[in-house]
């Protein structure tokens, strides 16, 4: 079966991010990138279904400028076997993204596709649900466990509230929750030779998708500064504080 | 306009993020409709009808729609959203996994976890873990629409809408539910309770845990996790607050043990007062806490809890 993941370039998740000062969006310039952390678990689960003998090929996908190349050789490094780059320097939008992702899954024809549940930038949480539609598959958002099982795999969601598991007939749209494993990092002979997996580059265009959106972004802001309080020095002043100033409880 | 809200609910009753999505419909204008899909919901449907602003409940009682599955929920709104401008769901689990695929189904976009209303196609929402607020216009002749519930005050319970029977049952060949594992407790739901108590790393494991609860049940509280408590394996999953896990915004926030991590204080900052108990002086909850005590938890817990 094979086995096509989405991954996605987004500013680090250890970054402190800063508002351009005309507030038309967060500023990316000299800023650390990095494989969005949700869709690092995706190209590990696609890996282990490899090493377990339920994937026969993996094929990455990203969409983005040509810089989002590194994550595509970033998951190469990891065990894809080879990487499909839609290239654009435009804001694609998750509609827009699905829409390129699902003439993909039309080209390729994977058994399973995994995507991260959201990435950390645009925090939409949409990608994966809205391919789904797309491409006429059943999904397993939120995953915590994937078991392939013949025609169809069992995913393990979280949901609020606890756990819920469900079956799905492949092939089939699974997106990764933080929980559904730990993802490895690439050594240094693999990251050498992923440099020698082929690595197509396609445009929208190609695919047949105008990615233009009808939703604008009017502008970006930084959130309530938040001021820091003070601090106490015991117990019995915190319990004071909380009842007679802040009256949050009696 | 005309407004959809998909009714959230568990365990045969109304949730209470139900109510905080009518008031964002409010916010946009217009006549709102409430949509109950589910198996023997009409309990359900009779605490919605209550929902203040709510001119109609349309009913979808079906065993298709049992356990919220996407596949049938989806094409049910699909055939129902034609007569709106907006359909909103509480950015739940639910409403994360269903809405998008709507949008999709109606090619359109979808706009995720409100936190404010501008105007009828005007929306501000948080990004980048909440550290930068974007506002946003749809051009699209539908607006999906996910809401964070703790961004609206809730409608009150004045209500007498009328209810009506959607007889479309969708034809689902392609998911099936298995089962489910639901975390049991006596305590308020973490995402609509006034008092939050949460603990970290810093708990050392799951059995001090049990520190927490008798100030949560002196206090009321909720019990939450940081995501360095889950992944240890001190407490399940549902538990976890932050931008992975729940959004809350209550009344008092405690924190304790917990570094402050960005992806954590996505989830709690909006809370009213946060109190933070930390050993390390220097961690950075104590940059958002209006409380802050330095101390040992093993400590402060036994102390805090003989106080209250």
């Amino acid at each position: 079966m094979k086995v096509l993941v989405a991954v996605k370039r987004v500013i680090d998740y250890n970054v402190k991010i800063r508002v351009k000062p005309d507030q038309s969006d967060v500023d990316l310039t000299n800023v650390k990138m990095a494989m969005n952390p949700f869709c690092e678990i995706a190209v590990e689960e696609a890996v282990r279904l490899k090493e377990k003998g339920v994937a026969t090929e993996i094929v990455a996908v990203t969409i983005g400028p040509k810089a989002a190349q590194e994550q595509l050789r970033t998951a190469l490094a990891l065990g894809a076997d080879r990487a499909v780059h839609v290239e654009t320097e435009e804001r694609v939008e998750s509609l827009a993204a699905a829409k390129l992702l699902a003439k993909v899954v039309d080209e390729e024809r994977p058994g399973l596709v995994i995507l991260g549940k959201q990435a950390i930038d645009t925090d939409n949480n949409q990608t994966g649900q809205m391919l789904a539609a797309l491409a006429g598959l059943p999904q397993g958002t939120f995953a915590s466990d994937v078991v392939v099982d013949g025609d169809k795999v069992q995913v393990t969601r979280e949901i609020d509230g606890g756990l819920q598991t469900v079956e799905l007939s492949l092939p089939a749209v699974v997106t990764t929750d933080l929980r559904l494993n730990e993802p490895r990092y690439a050594k240094l002979p693999d990251i050498m030779k992923a440099k020698k997996k082929p690595l197509d580059v396609k445009s929208p265009s190609d695919l047949g998708v105008e990615v233009a959106s009808n939703v604008s972004l009017l502008k970006v802001a930084p959130p309530p500064e938040r001021q820091g309080g003070i601090k106490v020095g015991s117990v019995d002043e915190l319990v004071d504080k909380l009842k007679n100033e802040a009256k949050v409880i009696s | 306009m005309s407004i959809l809200v998909l009714a959230e609910h568990h365990d045969g009753a109304l949730a209470g993020a139900t109510a905080h999505v009518v008031a964002a419909a409010q916010a946009i204008g217009g006549d709102i409709d409430v949509l109950v899909a589910g198996e023997n919901v009409a309990a359900i449907a009779e605490a919605a009808a209550k929902l203040e602003g709510v001119s109609k409940v349309r009913v979808a009682d079906n065993a298709a729609y049992a356990h919220q599955l996407a596949e049938p929920l989806s094409a049910l709104l699909v055939e129902l959203a034609g007569d709106y401008t907006h359909v909103l769901a509480a950015a739940s689990t639910n409403g994360k996994n269903v809405l998008p695929r709507l949008a999709a189904l109606k090619d359109v976009s979808q706009i995720s976890e409100i936190i404010a209303v501008e105007s009828a196609d005007t929306f501000q929402r948080p990004i980048y873990a909440g550290n930068a607020i974007a506002t946003v216009q749809s051009g699209d002749p539908l607006k999906v629409i996910t809401v964070r519930a703790t961004a609206f005050d809730a409608v009150g319970e004045s209500g007498d809408a009328a209810s009506e029977a959607v007889e479309f049952v969708a034809d689902n060949d392609q998911s099936t539910f298995v089962k489910e594992e639901l975390a049991q407790s006596d305590r308020p739901e973490l995402g609509a309770a006034k008092v939050v108590i949460s603990g970290g790393r810093g708990m050392g494991n799951g059995d001090n845990f049990k520190l927490l609860e008798g100030i949560a049940d002196k206090l009321g509280a909720a019990i939450g996790a940081s995501r360095a408590a889950v992944d240890a394996g001190f407490v399940p999953n549902d538990m976890q607050v932050g931008q992975t896990g729940k959004i809350v915004a209550p009344e008092l926030y405690i924190a304790v043990g917990i570094s402050g991590a960005i992806q954590h204080l996505a989830g709690m900052k909006d809370s009213k007062v946060i109190v933070a108990i930390n050993k390390d002086e220097e961690a950075p909850i104590f940059q958002v806490a209006d409380y802050g005590l330095v101390a040992d938890l093993f400590e402060a817990l036994p102390a805090l809890e003989q106080k209250l």
